[in-house]
């Protein structure tokens, strides 16, 4: 019967053009909003390259799920994050939102996440407030007070009586400034002065020589990073490393990115942070690798964040079965552990967190380079702001 | 040093003051010079018809919307006082945090916060007006920018009021008069930006066609000739110049209702620098060149970052630098001859 | 404190050096470039790379920078830049601001966005005392080269047969022109050692404030303010309000740090409330 030979055509037709749109639904976009130019663009480089590198050699293809990367660059300006964030959201139909290089860019976007109901991974900006603003922050980078406060334990351990600090004068640098005295007195040191340094103008010899006249123990340093080498070579030229003021300073300072060509100057500075790229486990060895071989760099603090973040979402997608429901995807990042290049890592459940370790670092010559070469571990470390909270 | 006049007229589709027939009577040439023309009417229709054509792209719109607005209020002291600015972010950013405080501690009605933060934009612009009197263009250049300044550094120092560089949170507006909410997909938000800037542009264009408007062009040619004529220079100045900063104002307060954040970076220099970027591409003096401007460089910059995210400010720069070798007004009217021929060829 | 005032003159003298070049274009040439701090860009760049690619030693490097960024300058003033010196400022203010522009993304691309970290040789770091008084070897040595090049170019301006043909033909073009000065080559090689001095000034000043590509935007108000302040007469102004800004800058921030960044602003608006013109206008302007 032509008929029905007919009908059956027309059937068989019907089910492949049906199948075809739902075959090209299988995608999963994952939108970055990252400062790609400005002063602030080195931070979105690294944690671009780590996210490619991570799909490349995982494949681009999870729980049935095409993964499609779509990068945007916000200069590193909170209203155009905002507006990148809402129509990747909206027209791009983003299953997941990652990036945010500074705390302002990160707040932002933080009603865009919650309206949207979308997980946004915060890889880079640390301050510890940011997962507050939405219930669909999930951080995988650090707060910064993990890190001060880590410094602050262990400069109380180790014979530091007085303690002067010098931070950059903005929002981290203030909280930073703030942990670190506030637990560094608790534990019965002192503080004989807090500098706080413009962020335009970074010439710190005014600052040093009031270091030089107050004759602390220790000086405790958090600028931004790449700010960090100027400080440093000043810090010798002052002849303060010669006048037994140890710096202490979080790794933001020792960026691996660009330590290597900081010079001898930076040589003995010891540093609390979550990442180096000179941390001994097979894992990061093979990150180390990778990441040099696809873009010619050192990994540093903030790759790791954009590797981690893309882990994060590839695991939510295999617990979810390639289903995208922005809640479903959040439960399913909660409370995930796995072992990172940084070291065995948990996202925790109440405040999606990261809790890691946390590892004190000298620098030191290793194979004729430059490299933050940690010494001790602070295992575990929850950020102790929203620990102090009772959370 | 008005080399900046040089720039106008060519584009503009109202012509300067010298040509005025000698037979006219002054009030009928005002109302003559003031009478809407088709491509005025044309340009509004096509913002309005964005509203419904672009529904994905009401978020940039709204943007070059307020950026528009911002641009215009530069066109107000630049292209008709003839001062030059580089500082007129901080009226945008005193618009911005007034609204945004205000909204935060409770009056979230955003109309009321566009009123508030158009005056008290407004009073700086007026306490400052008097630091511009004197000088030369890059006297002025300066102050405005070290005004710009202070206040990007008070923002910071005060940041138990402003948020500091973390920026203000918690900035959530009520629906506009108690009725519209604003979405996620930008719609209210631009249908609210565009009806804020429509409005203002019609009482700048009201303003810069009366007398005082007229009186303002004179001073900027020829600041001698004109105090000769007895127009005094100083009050005018400062009545432009207010009404400049209560403009910005206005432009900050929309960008903070509508993107329901405020941060440090709204008082940048860049911001001004941009501002002055966007009315010198779309030419001064004729107040739709800060319009053509912001709907020509949001568009060139969205495109290109979003072609090449880390580059783009290379084609951005290829462009200005082209831009002022060719000359604005040439790339304009060859433009318009390329667009007349292929018109002619359908016809 | 005495310390405190030695770096304060040693920022100034690098603020000098790096914005002379502007003061002479903008004051003499009355042509706004911004783009300014692109060619110091340059020139601290020229010096990372043979520093790190080629092994140059510092101080070789500081004639080559010099040399290269002349040469860059001078192929743009005969390229781009003499065909704006009769259009209005605005037009040279977009113009200039859109070579920063290209010159960001272009060191971007070739040389990444990171900071780059000149190493200064060894006996060039540290300090000594000179009567009680700590100094900073390196700051020792801008303030010298620094001083030695102000002495040159003040001679040159004012007692070379060179300065002369300058000021006249910045003072009128073509009644110069028709005294036989070659106005194009004299306008050439001011730009090419404007825009040399700029690029020297780059890379002395690689190792006090870093550089990194963004680095033309952040000087740019300095370089302005430094010009403003001092007016634009000749040298003079501009080497004092350097010193100022310097002194003023640094002394700020150790006194009274909370106030820090005012300090400059303040003091600049109140210099141009009282002398519109600078500290040192010309008769006319």
């Amino acid at each position: 019967m032509l008929r029905r030979q007919f009908l059956a055509a027309a059937a068989v037709a019907a089910a492949l053009a049906g199948g075809l749109p739902a075959q090209a639904q299988q995608v999963a976009k994952v939108g970055l909003v990252l400062p790609m130019t400005g002063p602030f663009a080195s931070t979105g480089r690294q944690i671009e390259a780590a996210a490619r590198l991570y799909i490349a050699q995982h494949g681009d293809t999870v729980a049935g799920r095409k993964i499609e990367l779509l990068v945007r660059d916000d200069t590193g300006t909170p209203d155009v994050t905002r507006r990148l964030t809402q129509e990747l959201v909206v027209n791009e139909k983003v299953s997941f939102l990652g990036g945010f290089g500074l705390t302002p860019l990160a707040y932002a976007a933080a009603p865009i996440a919650t309206q949207g109901k979308v997980p946004a991974i915060v890889m880079a900006a640390a301050t510890s407030a940011i997962t507050e603003q939405s219930p669909f922050f999930v951080r995988t980078s650090f707060t910064l007070p993990q890190a001060t406060v880590v410094m602050a334990d262990w400069a109380a351990k180790n014979g530091v009586k007085k303690m002067m600090s010098l931070v950059s004068d903005y929002g981290p640098g203030i909280d930073a400034e703030k942990s670190f005295k506030d637990r560094f007195t608790a534990a019965g040191g002192e503080s004989v002065g807090e500098l706080r340094v413009p962020l335009r103008n970074p010439d710190f010899a005014p600052f040093l020589q009031r270091v030089v006249d107050a004759k602390p123990d220790a000086l405790f340093v958090f600028v931004p990073s790449g700010v960090g080498a100027q400080f440093m070579k000043q810090f010798v030229e002052r002849g303060l490393d010669k006048s037994g003021v140890k710096l202490l300073a979080t790794g933001d300072v020792t960026d691996d990115d660009i330590l290597n060509d900081m010079g001898d100057a930076a040589l003995g500075v010891i540093t609390s942070h979550h990442y180096a790229a000179a941390h001994q486990s097979p894992e990061n060895k093979a990150f180390v690798d990778a990441f040099r071989k696809a873009s010619n760099a050192r990994p540093n603090f903030m790759a790791v964040g954009g590797w981690d973040g893309m882990h994060v979402i590839y695991e939510a997608l295999k617990k979810t079965g390639g289903s995208t429901d922005g809640t479903a995807l959040l439960d399913a990042m909660k409370g995930m552990s796995w072992t990172s290049p940084r070291g065995p890592v948990q996202i925790d459940a109440a405040t999606r967190e990261m809790v890691q370790n946390i590892y004190i670092r000298k620098v030191e010559k290793v194979e004729d380079e430059l490299h933050n070469v940690e010494f001790a571990t602070f295992e575990a470390v929850k950020d102790p702001t929203k620990a102090a909270k009772g959370g | 040093m008005s080399d900046a006049s040089t720039l106008n007229g060519a584009a503009a589709p109202s012509g300067t003051p010298s040509g005025t027939p000698a037979s006219t009577a002054p009030r009928d040439f005002l109302i003559g010079k003031s009478r809407w023309k088709p491509a005025e009417f044309a340009f509004w229709a096509v913002a309005v018809g964005a509203l419904f054509a672009l529904p994905d792209r009401h978020l940039l719109l709204n943007e070059i919307a307020i950026l528009g607005l911002f641009t215009l209020s530069l066109d107000l002291i630049l292209g008709f006082a003839g001062i030059v600015s580089l500082g007129h972010a901080a009226f945008l950013g005193i618009g911005a945090y007034a609204a945004g405080l205000l909204t935060k501690h409770g009056v979230s009605e955003p109309l009321t916060g566009l009123l508030a933060a158009g005056a008290l934009a407004g009073a700086v612009g007026f306490l400052s007006s008097f630091l511009i009197l004197r000088g030369t263009d890059l006297t002025r250049l300066m102050v405005t920018l070290g005004v710009a300044l202070i206040f990007h550094e008070l923002a910071n120092r005060l940041d138990w009021i402003t948020g500091g560089a973390d920026g203000l949170l918690g900035v959530a507006p009520g629906p506009i008069a108690g009725l519209f909410e604003f979405d996620i997909f930008g719609t209210t938000a631009y249908a609210y930006s565009l009806a804020v800037l429509f409005v203002l542009f019609l009482l700048a264009r009201r303003i810069v066609h009366s007398p005082f408007g007229l009186s303002l062009r004179a001073l900027k040619d020829n600041r001698l000739r004109a105090g000769s004529l007895g127009i005094a220079s100083a009050r005018r100045i400062v009545a432009v110049y207010t009404l400049a900063a209560v403009y910005a104002g206005i432009a900050g307060a929309l960008l903070t209702q509508t993107t329901q954040f405020v941060s440090l970076e709204i008082l940048d220099f860049a911001r001004s620098a941009d501002a002055l970027l966007v009315l010198v591409i779309g030419g001064t003096g004729y107040l739709y060149g800060g319009l053509v401007g912001a709907v020509a460089f949001t568009l060139l910059k969205d495109g290109l970052s979003a072609i090449t995210p880390a580059y783009w400010l290379f084609w951005m720069g290829l462009f200005l630098v082209v831009l002022v070798l060719v000359g604005r007004d040439r790339m304009v009217e060859r433009v318009r001859g390329l667009l007349a021929r292929a018109v002619g060829r359908r016809a | 404190m005495l310390t405190i005032l030695f770096d304060g003159v040693a920022y100034g003298m690098l603020l000098f050096i790096l914005a002379c070049g502007l003061a002479v274009t903008l004051g003499l040439m009355n042509f706004v470039n911004l783009a300014h701090g692109a060619f110091a860009m340059a020139g601290g760049y020229v010096t990372v790379v043979l520093m790190q690619r080629f092994g140059v030693p510092f101080l070789a490097c500081l004639p080559l920078a010099f040399v290269a960024t002349a040469l860059l300058g001078a192929l743009a003033e005969r390229t781009l830049y003499a065909r704006l010196y009769s259009r209005s400022h605005l037009d040279q203010v977009l113009f200039s601001i859109g070579i920063v522009f290209m010159s960001i993304a272009a060191v971007d691309f070739l040389m990444g966005s990171q900071q780059q970290i000149v190493q200064i040789p060894a006996f060039l770091r540290g300090r000594v005392e000179i009567l009680g008084v700590g100094v900073g070897v390196y700051r020792l040595l801008i303030i010298g080269l620094c001083g030695v090049l102000t002495l040159l170019l003040q001679w040159a301006l004012a007692s070379t047969r060179f300065g002369s043909q300058l000021r006249a033909a910045v003072d009128d073009a073509r009644a110069a022109r028709g005294l036989g000065i070659e106005v194009g080559r004299i306008f050439v090689v001011t730009f090419a050692v404007g825009s040399g001095l700029a690029g020297l000034g780059g890379a002395l000043s690689a190792e006090i404030v870093g550089l990194d590509p963004t680095f033309p935007l952040k000087f740019m108000l300095y370089f302005l303010i430094v010009v403003t302040v001092g007016g634009t007469s000749g040298l003079t102004g501009p080497l004092l309000a350097a010193l100022l800004l310097g002194v003023t800058d640094v002394a700020g921030k150790y006194l009274v740090p909370g106030l820090g960044a005012f300090i400059i602003y303040f003091v600049m608006i109140a210099i141009l409330m009282l002398r519109p013109q600078g500290l040192f206008a010309r008769g006319s302007a």
